[in-house]
C-alpha cells in the first residue's frame, strides 16, 4: 500500500494530487502559497479569468453537503477557465447503491480531468487517487476526520500575508480537535512551514489519542493556551457534540473554551483570529471578536479561492507537462 | 484396508513430546504405529518423507468458510481445499453464518456439505443466543447433541451483563466450552482501527484497547461465578493477556488464542489506509504485538488461529471505513507460525503445539496428535523451501491478505485427512 506522499508527488517532485498537507515538503507548500499569491491579482481584476485550463473538465464530487468549500472550488476552477461539473452524491447514484469506484470510473469515461472530492470517510480522496486513471488529478476537499488541505493552505496564506513568515510564530488551535480534519491539516502545514510552537486547546473528550505525536503542545485551559500567541485558530463545534458524553452544554463550552474579547487580551497585541466557518456565534467565538479588528475570517474566504486556483493549476499543470513529455 | 507408510520423516508430535526421525504407519485412516512396523504391515503406498517434518494435521480454531449464506466470499469446498493445501485438517467455524448456527438443522447442513465437498473437517460452534441477538438463549443442549463443539456469540458481544451471566450459567449446565470474543461495544463505538497515534494521524475513529480489557475483566468475573470453562478468542492487547495470565494463575479454567496476523502486524501497517489491514480486533501497537508474542511463547496463549475471513475483491475496494474487516488467513497460518521460529520467538515444537495440541486441548478432543489409535490427520512440511506469497498461490476464494509479497520458509507437501491424501504439492 502506498502512502499519501508517494501518491501526491510525481517523480519530478511536482504535485500530482493534493490529498493532505502531511509529508509534503516546505518547498512545495511554499510554492502553493506563492502561486496563490500570484492569483490574488486575478481575483482583484475586473475580468477575473485566466485561460490556463480552457477545455479541461473538473468534477466537484461531493458526498457531503458543503456550500462554502464547493462554491470556492467552483469559482476557482471557473477563473482558470475550466468547465465545472457539480455532483452532489446524496441526490445521485450512490443512493442507488453504486460504489465510489464505479462513480469515479463513469466520470472518467466522460473525460474528466480532475476530481475534487468531499467525503465523510477518512482516506476517500486517497483511495480515489490510487485508483484514478493516470491523466486524472484528485484534490481532497475534506475526507472524514483526516484532512482538509486546501483549507489549511488558505489559513497559511492568511497567516503569511499578515505575519510575513512562519518562523518564531506561536499558533494555537482551539476546539474540537478530535473530529477536525481542518486541525490535522493545519498542524502538519504549520509544523512543515517551521512555526515555532503549535498549541491545541480542548477538553480531553475533544482531543484524539496521543495528539502530542502530531507535534503539538496540549492545553486544557484556554487562558494559558492563548498566552502570548500570534495566531488564534478557532474550530467549528458541531451542535450534536454539545450534549451527551462529549460536552455537557454549549453554555459550559463557551465559558471554558469560547473566545471572548477579554480572553483575547492574553494574546500578542497584533494577534489575528481565524475560523474556518461557518461560525457558531456565542459558542466558539463571541460576535465582538468575530467581527472585530483582529478577525481575518472573511479574508480567509477570499484567500480560499486563490489557494484553490493554485492547487488546481499545479496538480493539473503536472498532468499537462506529463502529457507534453509523453 | 488401506496402508500407508510415511518413511524417514522427522516426526514432531507436541502432545507426546515426540521429535524423532523414523517411520509412521497408517492403517485404515488411523495412526497404527510410529517407529516399529506393525505386524503383517504391507504398505499399499509409501510417502518418502526424508528431510521433511511430519506433524499432526493442523487445527484452526477460528475460520469462516462463508457457507451457508455468503458463498461469493467462499464455500466449504473452496476453503477446505485451501486449508488442506496448507496442512490444516480441522476448521472450527464460529456461528456467524447466514443463517446463524443456532439450530441443529444448520449444523446438519454444514455436515452434509462438508461430507460432499470437504477436504478438511469442519467443526461448528453453536450460537450462544438466538440469531446472535444477545437476548434469547439458543437451544444449547440440542446444538451440542447435533455436534457443536462449543458455544459462542461470535463477534457480537452481549451488551447486557445479566443476559451474559445467564447464558454462561446455562452453557455450564451442559459442560460446554464458551468461546468469547471480548469487547465492550459501547467503548468500540464507531471505531475502525486501534485508538492511538495512527488513528489520530489518519483521522480514523479509534477502538481503545480498553474496549477489550474491560470485557475480559467482566467476563472473567462471570466465568468465576458460573464455573464455566471459557476460551478467549483473538486477543489483541497486552493488558488482555496479562489479565488472562493472572486468571490462569488463579486456577480459572480459561484458555486463549491470537490470530497469526496479530503477531506480525501493528497499527503502523494501516498507514496509507491499507484496507487489507482493516481487521477486527484492530492491529494494535508494537508493545501489544510483543506482549502477544510473549504470551504465545509462555503458553498463556495456547493457540494461534487464522481468523480466516475471505472476502470478494469489492469488499476491500472502498475507503477504509466502508470496507469489511478481516484477512483471508488460512494460507498464512502455518507460514507465519513457522516464521515465529525463525525469528526466535518460540521453538519448532512449541510452534506446532500452538496449531495442534493447543487447539485440541481447548476442544477437549483426542485430536491434534500422532498417538497410535488416533485419526490419521497428518501434515508433511518441507522445512527448507523458501517461497513468496502471490495471489496465484492462494487457493481460497478470498485474496484479501496484506502478506502478498512476503517470503516464507517451509511448505506443506502432503496433507492427510483420515488417512486419505487430500493435498499433495504439485499434483492437486
Amino acid at each position: 500500500m502506498i502512502g499519501p506522499h508517494e501518491v501526491q508527488v510525481d517523480a519530478q517532485g511536482r504535485l500530482r494530487h493534493f490529498l493532505t498537507t502531511e509529508g509534503l515538503s516546505r518547498a512545495l507548500l511554499t510554492e502553493i502559497l506563492d502561486t496563490a499569491d500570484s492569483f490574488m491579482s486575478v481575483v482583484d481584476q475586473s475580468v477575473k479569468k485566466v485561460p490556463l485550463l480552457r477545455g479541461r473538465t473538473i468534477v466537484n464530487l461531493f458526498y457531503e453537503p458543503s456550500t462554502r468549500t464547493r462554491t470556492t472550488f467552483e469559482l476557482a476552477a471557473k477563473r482558470l477557465s475550466a468547465d465545472v461539473l457539480n455532483i452532489a452524491v446524496s441526490t445521485s447514484s450512490a443512493t442507488k447503491g453504486e460504489t465510489l469506484l464505479d462513480t469515479v470510473r463513469n466520470l472518467e469515461a466522460m473525460h474528466s480531468d480532475m476530481f475534487i472530492v468531499r467525503h465523510n470517510q477518512s482516506g476517500a480522496a486517497h483511495f480515489i487517487a490510487q485508483h484514478a486513471a493516470p491523466h486524472v488529478a484528485v484534490i481532497n476537499a475534506g475526507d472524514g476526520r483526516h484532512a482538509h488541505p486546501t483549507q489549511a493552505m488558505l489559513d497559511m496564506l492568511t497567516i503569511r500575508r499578515h505575519k510575513g513568515s512562519f518562523q518564531e510564530l506561536s499558533v494555537v488551535i482551539v476546539g474540537d480537535i478530535l473530529h477536525s480534519r481542518v486541525a490535522r491539516s493545519q498542524i502538519h502545514a504549520l509544523n512543515t512551514l517551521g512555526v515555532g510552537e503549535v498549541r491545541v486547546v480542548a477538553p480531553k473528550t475533544l482531543l484524539p489519542a496521543e495528539v502530542e505525536s502530531l507535534g503539538v503542545k496540549v492545553y486544557h485551559d484556554l487562558d494559558a493556551g492563548l498566552d502570548n500567541v500570534d495566531v488564534v485558530m478557532m474550530l467549528r463545534l458541531q451542535r450534536e457534540r454539545m450534549r451527551g458524553t462529549l460536552l455537557p452544554s454549549a453554555h459550559e463550552y463557551f465559558q471554558l473554551f469560547g473566545l471572548s474579547a477579554r480572553r483575547l487580551e492574553r494574546t500578542k497585541p497584533d494577534a489575528i483570529v481565524m475560523h474556518p466557518g461557518p461560525i457558531n456565534r456565542g459558542i466558539e467565538i463571541e460576535s465582538e471578536v468575530a467581527d472585530g479588528p483582529r478577525s481575518v475570517i472573511l479574508q480567509q474566504v477570499t484567500h480560499g479561492i486563490a489557494v484553490r486556483m493554485a492547487v488546481i493549476s499545479m496538480t493539473m499543470g503536472s498532468r499537462v507537462a506529463e502529457g507534453a513529455d509523453a | 484396508m488401506s496402508r500407508i507408510r510415511i518413511s524417514n520423516g522427522r516426526i514432531i508430535d507436541p502432545a507426546s513430546r515426540l521429535d524423532q526421525v523414523t517411520d509412521l504407519y497408517v492403517v485404515d485412516g488411523r495412526i497404527a504405529a510410529i517407529g516399529e512396523k506393525p505386524a503383517d504391515f504391507r504398505p499399499d503406498s509409501e510417502i518418502d518423507a526424508t528431510g521433511q517434518l511430519v506433524c499432526p494435521g493442523l487445527i484452526d480454531l477460528c475460520a469462516r468458510t462463508r457457507e451457508p449464506g455468503e458463498e461469493p466470499k467462499g464455500t466449504i469446498a473452496s476453503e477446505t481445499a485451501a486449508a488442506a493445501s496448507t496442512g490444516i485438517t480441522t476448521l472450527v467455524c464460529p456461528p456467524d453464518t447466514d443463517p446463524v448456527i443456532d439450530t441443529p438443522a444448520v449444523i446438519e447442513l454444514i455436515r452434509q456439505r462438508n461430507e460432499l465437498a470437504g477436504k478438511a473437517r469442519i467443526l461448528p460452534i453453536g450460537a450462544l443466543t438466538q440469531d446472535l441477538n444477545g437476548e434469547a438463549l439458543s437451544e444449547m443442549a440440542a446444538l451440542k447433541a447435533a455436534g457443536a463443539v462449543g458455544i459462542s456469540n461470535a463477534d457480537r458481544p452481549l451488551t447486557n451483563t445479566l443476559a451474559m451471566m445467564r447464558a454462561l450459567e446455562y452453557a455450564a449446565t451442559f459442560d460446554m466450552t464458551v468461546f468469547l470474543r471480548p469487547e465492550d461495544p459501547a467503548l468500540r463505538d464507531d471505531g475502525l482501527v486501534h485508538e492511538g497515534a495512527v488513528s489520530t494521524r489518519l483521522g480514523l475513529p479509534g477502538i481503545p484497547d480498553a474496549a477489550e480489557t474491560v470485557a475480559v475483566a467482566r467476563d472473567l468475573a462471570l466465568i468465576e461465578r458460573s464455573g464455566i470453562r471459557a476460551h478467549f478468542c483473538r486477543l489483541s492487547s497486552a493488558r488482555s493477556v496479562r489479565l488472562i495470565a493472572r486468571a490462569q494463575h488463579d486456577g480459572l479454567p480459561v484458555t486463549a488464542d491470537v490470530a497469526a496476523h496479530q503477531l506480525f502486524l501493528t497499527e503502523m501497517d494501516v498507514m496509507g489506509f491499507n484496507s487489507n489491514c482493516h481487521v477486527y480486533p484492530p492491529l494494535r501497537t508494537q508493545r501489544d504485538r510483543d506482549a502477544l508474542r510473549e504470551a504465545v511463547a509462555e503458553g498463556v496463549v495456547s493457540v494461534i488461529c487464522s481468523d480466516h475471513q475471505p472476502h470478494e475483491p469489492d469488499a476491500k475496494l472502498a475507503p477504509l471505513g466502508e470496507t469489511e474487516a478481516g484477512i483471508a488467513g488460512l494460507e498464512t497460518l502455518l507460514p507465519l507460525t513457522l516464521r515465529l521460529v525463525d525469528e526466535g520467538v518460540i521453538d519448532l515444537m512449541a510452534a506446532i503445539a500452538r496449531l495442534t495440541a493447543g487447539p485440541a486441548g481447548v476442544l477437549r478432543r483426542a485430536a491434534g496428535t500422532l498417538t497410535p489409535g488416533n485419526t490419521a490427520d497428518i501434515c508433511l512440511i518441507d522445512p527448507e523451501v523458501f517461497w513468496t506469497l502471490t495471489p496465484e498461490r492462494l487457493r481460497g476464494r478470498g485474496h484479501n491478505t496484506p502478506f502478498i509479497g512476503w517470503e516464507f520458509r517451509g511448505q506443506v507437501t502432503h496433507t492427510l485427512l483420515n488417512g486419505r491424501i487430500v493435498y499433495q504439492r504439485n499434483s492437486s
